[in-house]
């Protein structure tokens, strides 16, 4: 993408002041792990609910030696992920990657790439309810007291009535899941195949809900595990028997496309960039 | 029952107010209400000791406490003053009017079992019946999804709901078997107090007998101690060895259950007494 930066603009966009405020509340997040710190979130040039707090974690960090990435869905080529790097270089000037090995710094939604990533990488999640507790508690009050308690019964509830009424657990994305044995944390909507990436990871996770101004994160190396009963073991997605189309990967989270003329369904790989990596070995 | 023995809760000088209070307070009062200050005195003064493998009856009007007392030791509502011992709470040494939130939660789900009068208190109405006795075994820490499948059959069976309707919502159940969920959830940890508040409320007549003669199989079966608080002397003759009579937030007069009905003392209960006859 051949965008210069536009030097009318703060570097990064956002003033220093609320860059540093929001680096802050990161140390904050990264020094209790699952915990979600508010953070005074900025009007941005796009809405609320587009990634605003992704954006504004990405931005606050992101310096002129970075190269980001962006993904939707795990594509990279989506109008939203395609739009968030654009901005991020119209403001900044930095380097942009498709290419997850040469990404510092990867902005996220909804999924983790395939491909591990390491200890010089921070993958920035968007989150639109960073309260795992909302599902069975409307209120904020309460919720900030359960986790203060450690009273999570209701969570474990949700989980125990679904495995009474479908004989298992059927939660898909934003499966809960308990970090370093206290805080029990919504890991975003990506699906639950990609929660065992979060345990002892090399990479730092970061979290940002821009509209309900909370930043939470996962430091490296933190144990992170997916509720599961003691006889109900956590179970990911399973793709047996189905492959991507593409590359021919039967190991990574696929995409269901369905082809209303010949009613035929196919299975592609969600993370485009591993799945271009993978065609090009 | 056995009054030598330490009893299994014991509340001294329970207060509840709403408003202030004032110095004329304690000669002002029309009914529970101070006629200077406005102050309602819902509970005043009131202490009770519940034996093990008692039933204790509270008895009185609308507004007479009852349900004040019940939602006291239940944590629904701040007492203004007084103590509650449990014996399963630090051996009855302290009161558990000032334990932590977390060790509230812990008597509530470990120590004590709650009927509520609207099964709509006591019940999450869209969650199925299993799931519902399940809350309060997850609450203790268990994390074995058979075990509490076990222990939900096991206890509706003994409250007499089929073990095919567990995966139902008690929204969809009748009024008689939200109530006999209520119970069974009550009994998930084997608490050593039942509190029961008007259970047979609302319920036809032919309901009402079956949960009676629930709540009597329970006490034998389990030897539970139970405060059982309602406005229906039958089911205090009934159920209770010993019953006490609330008015206006006092007790006005307590013994044992043959004792009180057959020969009431104070005006109150007599009224009460021979209104039923």
């Amino acid at each position: 993408m051949k965008i210069k930066r536009n030097e009318e603009y703060n570097y990064g966009f956002l003033d220093e002041g609320s860059k540093k405020e929001i680096r802050r509340s990161t140390l904050k997040a990264v020094a209790i792990p699952g915990y979600q710190v508010p953070f005074g979130s900025r009007e941005l040039p796009i809405g609320r609910g587009w990634g605003t707090g992704g954006i504004q974690l990405t931005l606050s960090l992101i310096g002129p030696s970075d190269v980001l990435k962006v993904i939707d869905q795990g594509s990279d080529e989506s109008v939203n992920a395609v739009n968030i790097k654009k901005f991020v270089k119209l403001c900044t000037g930095i380097k942009t990657t498709t290419d997850t090995h040469k990404a510092t710094i990867i902005q996220s939604r909804h999924r983790i790439p395939e491909i591990p990533l390491k200890n010089d990488q921070i993958l920035v999640l968007q989150v639109p309810i960073p309260e795992p507790l909302r599902i069975v508690e409307p209120k904020e009050e309460v919720t900030k007291k359960m986790h203060a308690e450690k009273d999570y019964a209701p969570i474990w509830l949700q989980l125990y009535e679904s495995i009474i009424k479908y004989g298992k657990v059927t939660i898909s994305t934003e499966y809960p899941c308990t970090v370093e044995d206290r805080y029990i944390m919504n890991p975003s909507p990506i699906p639950k195949f990609d929660n065992p990436k979060l345990n002892m990871s090399e990479c730092l996770y970061l979290f940002g809900a821009g509209r309900e101004k909370k930043i939470y994160a996962i430091p490296p190396y933190t144990r992170v595990e997916s509720l599961a009963f003691d006889d109900v073991p956590f179970e990911k997605e399973n793709f047996k028997g189905k492959k991507c189309c593409l590359c021919g990967s039967c190991d990574t989270y696929l995409d269901e496309i369905f082809n209303s003329e010949t009613g035929e369904r196919y299975y592609q790989c969600s993370d485009t960039s591993y799945c271009r990596e993978v065609r090009s070995r | 029952m056995n009054t030598s023995e330490n009893p299994v809760l014991s509340v001294k000088n329970l207060t509840v107010r709403y408003g202030d209070g004032c110095s004329e307070c304690s000669t002002s009062l029309e009914k529970n209400r101070c006629r200077k200050c406005g102050t309602v005195w819902a509970s005043n003064d009131v202490s009770i000791d519940v034996y093990p493998g008692e039933v204790l009856g509270i008895v009185g009007e609308s507004g007479s406490g009852k349900s004040t007392l019940m939602q006291s030791l239940y944590f629904d509502i701040e007492p203004t003053s007084g103590n509650a011992y449990l014996n399963g709470y630090k051996n009855g040494c302290e009161s558990i009017w000032n334990a932590s939130p977390a060790e509230k939660r812990d008597i509530k789900n470990k120590i004590m079992g709650m009927v509520y009068q609207n099964p709509v208190r006591g019940l999450r109405m869209d969650y199925s019946a299993a799931s519902n006795i399940a809350e309060k075994i997850i609450a203790t820490g268990s994390r074995n999804a058979g075990e509490m499948t076990s222990r939900a059959k096991e206890l509706l069976e003994a409250v007499e709901i089929l073990t095919s309707r567990m995966s139902e919502a008690p929204k969809n159940f009748s009024g008689g078997m939200q109530q006999r969920v209520q119970i069974s959830k009550a009994l998930a940890n084997n608490p050593s107090i039942l509190l029961l508040d008007e259970v047979t409320t609302g319920l036809d007549l032919s309901v009402q007998a079956k949960v009676l003669d629930l709540i009597r199989k329970i006490k034998t079966l389990y030897g539970i101690s139970i405060l059982l608080v309602s406005h229906d002397l039958a089911v205090i003759r009934m159920l209770a060895d010993r019953t006490v009579v609330m008015l206006d937030g006092k007790i006005i007069e307590s013994g044992l259950t043959d004792q009180i009905l057959e020969d009431p003392q104070h005006e109150y209960t007599q009224q009460l007494v021979y209104s039923l006859l």
